[in-house]
């Protein structure tokens, strides 16, 4: 079928403002919407300029907003987003992050928040000869959450993120999440002055918009909800 | 600018992040320039494991592995680098596990492995449960982990710097590399004591690959020109199992869960083809089973593919072991694997060729221990031999994380050793590239880099894939030099200098065409069969003739010459490893 792509271009070497363009392409229903932008590049327009990689879901590059919905373009089918002959589809940067060239965006903040939380297994007792012993169900406690990509998603789709750009945002505190609820870890205390701050936790205000954008379909506010619950217990106790 | 490390380590894979978290342990201003930020490297993709001999599950032996990565491979692998890697691979797995890997976990707590194919038990009697395993997502597992340390430690990390060039002193020492940075589109210099390539797989000269765009075999195009050979690229992995016509992986470890494989009258046809370990057979015979299959019109509908039947599997399996791939057959397909067989078909997946190593991981410029002085290569891009001709599944992470680190802990030790002081730079390092990329630009017609690109991954999955003769290899050989040609008056649209894809993409062609026919020419070259090279007009394995390496030069301009390398054998104290018909 023939789609109406319109993307959101912007390269601020010579534009003064964003401003959309539109393209033709004939896609596939099963056609992923990663390819229609490969297509329009490759084949139309090679200045069209956004992150890509392994094409399947799994490294995070190319996080951005499709029909007004943060996706992963590699991830999501034409058919998913247009139905007939003609139908829009709209292309645009995250929200909320400076804009490197149109769908690229700059992530120096967005990774500069994963650095805070002390991303990092942390265990200062001398390491055994074998691996340290974690039970099946221990692991599952953190499961869910080492699905994480760092794409973004959800992090630019957080009112809070959007209303305060200090605040660590979904992603980062996931991270903290994952450190600190592995059974392995003995660095709770200080991950958790971190995040239990004033651009932490208690900005999450579970508004689930994060959780909607996961492409991984990690249940973040969950997770968020039972950092603060052991951030309130370091405290008590 | 002008960067100054110890160590700058070129791509942020498994490989990349393992040398240098280790050479930072060990003391080194270490840097990693990647044209991706790391947690975007290939290595996030790997699904099914990470082969060591554990024992976790039952009894196993690292003398197992070794066997069975030796008759893996064809019998080409270097038995003493093979050895190293299995007896090493358990202890890197542990401090893996201490560094925080997330891995499934058994009954008791420990590290959870599966069944994978080629790895057996007692030297072929069964399969055997090795592959450690994180879910399927092994690979995004380790790689995530290893980026948090080196994040911890301190190293220094230049995301999205692509580099373009090797440096080298008037007598071949290497001391730098120049990288474009993609954000700015400036050049830089990095002066170095030790680099090392990590640049991973290149499998995107084909037109079907599990490989990631930017598997452009980048690392390896820069060492040719810098009159280094490459080793044994005429054995290209196509995986049995990828997603029909998209390519996309589905992991062995499916298989290893029990999945069968079925043709069209659902016949389970490894039945046939490897009668003891049937559909856990290594990947070179079962491409090659599906592709007979599918010629003797057995594919499904008639059409080039065959089934991965899973459904007896079951519900929970699939959600829980193998979540990804399931997530994968229903958006990419529209099939559920719960209650329908998944469309497959060979998808280029894995090289086992590339920059020539010692098990150090020091770069060769021809025989053994002929060290091109300041240079190292890990991981997919560099060739041990671990793999020969034929790698095992789960055998790629354990190369690169026990390599990887070797690679790390031995530049460290040279620094340590040998003092920091480093070659000079050659004068205007940087001209050489400015001038190519000065010459793309200015370009004003010629041809779409994607239209040359697509047709150069139809010639190669045309005449270099799965199948080979005298003839296919020919032609192939003959489109590439008219590739080079097209590939060098390539025009862009974009001509300015932030994130400019558009222009490296154009570079990447390039390096394409020089490895593509490293491939062509070895194949062509090797009149045998072999592994994953597998020629119609020569289909038996000729341990006479061919029980060697093989080196390439290329001058860049189409004219290349070769030279043999012998295979580091250890059949006197371990008679168990002396080449056999494989069989399985
Ligand atoms: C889908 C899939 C599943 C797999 N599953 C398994 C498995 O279960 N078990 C197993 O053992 N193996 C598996 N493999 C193989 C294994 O994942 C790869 O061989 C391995 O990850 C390669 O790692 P690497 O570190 O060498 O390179 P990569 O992880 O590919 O990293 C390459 C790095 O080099 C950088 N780079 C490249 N060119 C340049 C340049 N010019 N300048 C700067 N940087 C550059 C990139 O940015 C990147 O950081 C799988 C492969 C695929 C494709
Ligand atoms: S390209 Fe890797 S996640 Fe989409």
């Amino acid at each position: 079928m023939q789609l109406n792509v319109k993307v959101k271009r912007f390269n601020p070497e010579k534009d003064s403002a964003p401003y959309w363009q539109d393209y033709t392409v004939n896609a596939d229903p099963m056609d992923t919407a990663l390819y229609l932008l490969l297509k329009i590049k490759w084949f139309q327009d090679g200045t069209l300029t956004f992150r890509k990689s392994c094409a399947h879901g799994i490294c995070g590059s190319d996080a951005m907003q499709i029909n007004g919905e943060n996706k992963l373009a590699c991830s999501i089918l034409v058919k998913d987003i247009a139905k007939n002959d003609g139908d829009l589809v709209a292309f645009e940067p995250l929200p909320g992050s400076p804009v490197v060239k149109d769908l690229v965006i700059d992530q120096t903040r967005f990774f500069d928040k994963y650095r805070a939380v002390m991303p990092w297994l942390i265990n200062g007792s001398p390491a055994p000869e074998k691996e340290r012993l974690q039970s099946a169900a221990d692991q599952e406690i953190i499961e869910d959450a080492t699905k994480c990509i760092l794409c973004g998603a959800c992090t630019h789709a957080c009112p809070s993120t959007w209303a305060d750009p200090n605040y660590l945002g979904p992603a980062a505190l996931l991270k903290a999440y994952r450190y600190t609820f592995d059974t392995r870890d003995e660095g709770a205390s200080d991950r958790l002055r971190v995040v239990d701050s004033g651009e932490g936790l208690w900005k999450c205000y579970t508004i689930f918009n994060c959780v909607q954008a996961c492409p991984k379909e990690i249940d973040i506010t969950r997770w968020l909800s039972a950092l603060k619950r052991r951030a309130v217990l370091e405290k008590v106790g | 600018m002008l960067f100054n490390h110890d160590v700058v380590i070129v791509g942020a894979g498994g490989a990349g992040l393992m040398a240098a978290l280790y050479a930072k342990e060990g003391g080194a201003d270490v840097a990693v320039v990647s044209k991706l930020h790391p947690l975007r490297s290939h290595t996030g993709a790997a699904q099914g494991g990470i082969g060591a001999a554990l024992a976790n599950e039952e009894e196993d032996h690292w003398m197992w592995h070794a066997f069975d990565t030796i008759k893996g491979s064809d019998y080409i692998g270097d038995q003493d680098a093979i050895l190293i890697m299995c007896q090493d691979a358990p202890r890197t797995i542990i401090e893996l596990e201490h560094y925080g890997v997330p891995f499934s976990r058994n009954k008791q707590g420990l590290i959870s492995q599966r069944r994978f194919g080629g790895h057996t038990r007692n030297y072929g009697e069964s399969a055997v449960r090795r592959a450690c395993h994180a879910a399927d997502r092994t690979g995004h597992a380790i790689l995530h982990t290893l980026y948090d340390q080196c994040t911890r430690k301190g190293v220094r990390f230049y995301d999205e710097f692509q580099v373009l060039d090797l440096l080298q002193t008037p007598d071949g020492t290497v001391n730098g590399v120049v990288a474009y940075e993609i954000l700015s589109g400036d050049l830089h210099t990095f002066h170095a004591k030790h680099v090392c390539f990590a640049t991973g797989g290149y499998g995107r000269a084909f037109q079907t690959t599990s490989n990631a765009h930017a598997g452009t075999g980048d690392g390896l195009a820069l060492t040719l020109r810098a009159g280094i050979p490459l080793e044994d690229m005429e054995f290209v992995q196509f995986h049995p199992t990828g997603l029909y016509r998209l390519g996309i992986l589905i992991t062995e470890g499916a298989r290893g869960e029990g999945g069968i494989l079925r043709n069209n009258s659902g016949e389970r046809f490894m039945e046939r083809y490897a009668p003891t370990v049937k559909d856990l057979a290594p990947r070179d015979l079962i491409s090659q089973a599906i592709y007979k299959e599918i010629r003797e019109g057995r594919g499904i509908n008639g059409e080039p593919y065959v089934y991965l039947d899973m459904t007896h599997v079951g519900a929970d399996i699939l959600e829980k072991k193998l979540p990804e791939i399931t997530t994968f057959s229903r958006t990419y397909l529209g099939v559920d694997p719960v209650t329908q067989p998944i469309p497959i078909a060979p998808t280029c997946h894995y090289a086992m060729g590339g920059i020539p190593t010692d098990y150090n991981g020091q770069v060769e410029k021809g025989q053994r221990g002929d060290f091109v002085q300041g240079f190292y290569a890990a991981g997919e891009c560099a060739c041990v031999s671990i793999h020969g001709a034929n790698r095992l599944g789960t055998n790629s992470l354990t190369d690169l994380v026990v390599f990887g680190r070797r690679v790390g802990m031995h530049m460290a030790e040279r620094l340590r050793t040998e003092g920091r002081t480093k070659e000079p730079l050659i004068a205007d390092p940087e001209k050489r590239t400015r001038e190519m990329l000065d010459g793309i630009l200015a370009r004003q017609d010629g041809e779409n880099v994607a239209t040359v690109r697509a047709d150069l991954q139809d010639s190669m999955m045309k005449g270099v894939s799965v199948f080979r003769t005298d003839e296919t290899l020919t032609e192939a050989l003959s489109d590439l030099k008219t590739l080079r040609a097209r590939a060098r008056a390539t025009t862009v649209r974009d001509k300015g200098k932030r994130f400019n894809t558009d222009l490296l993409d154009a570079v990447e062609l390039q390096h394409m065409v020089e490895y593509a026919e490293a491939i062509a020419a070895g194949a062509l070259r090797r009149t045998e069969s072999r592994g994953a090279h597998s020629r119609d007009d020569y289909p038996s394995r000729d341990d006479a003739a061919w029980l060697k390496h093989t080196l390439y030069w290329s001058n860049g301009e189409g004219e290349y010459r070769f030279a043999d390398k012998p295979v580091t054998m250890k059949t006197d104290e371990f008679p168990q490893f002396k080449p056999k018909e494989r069989k399985y």
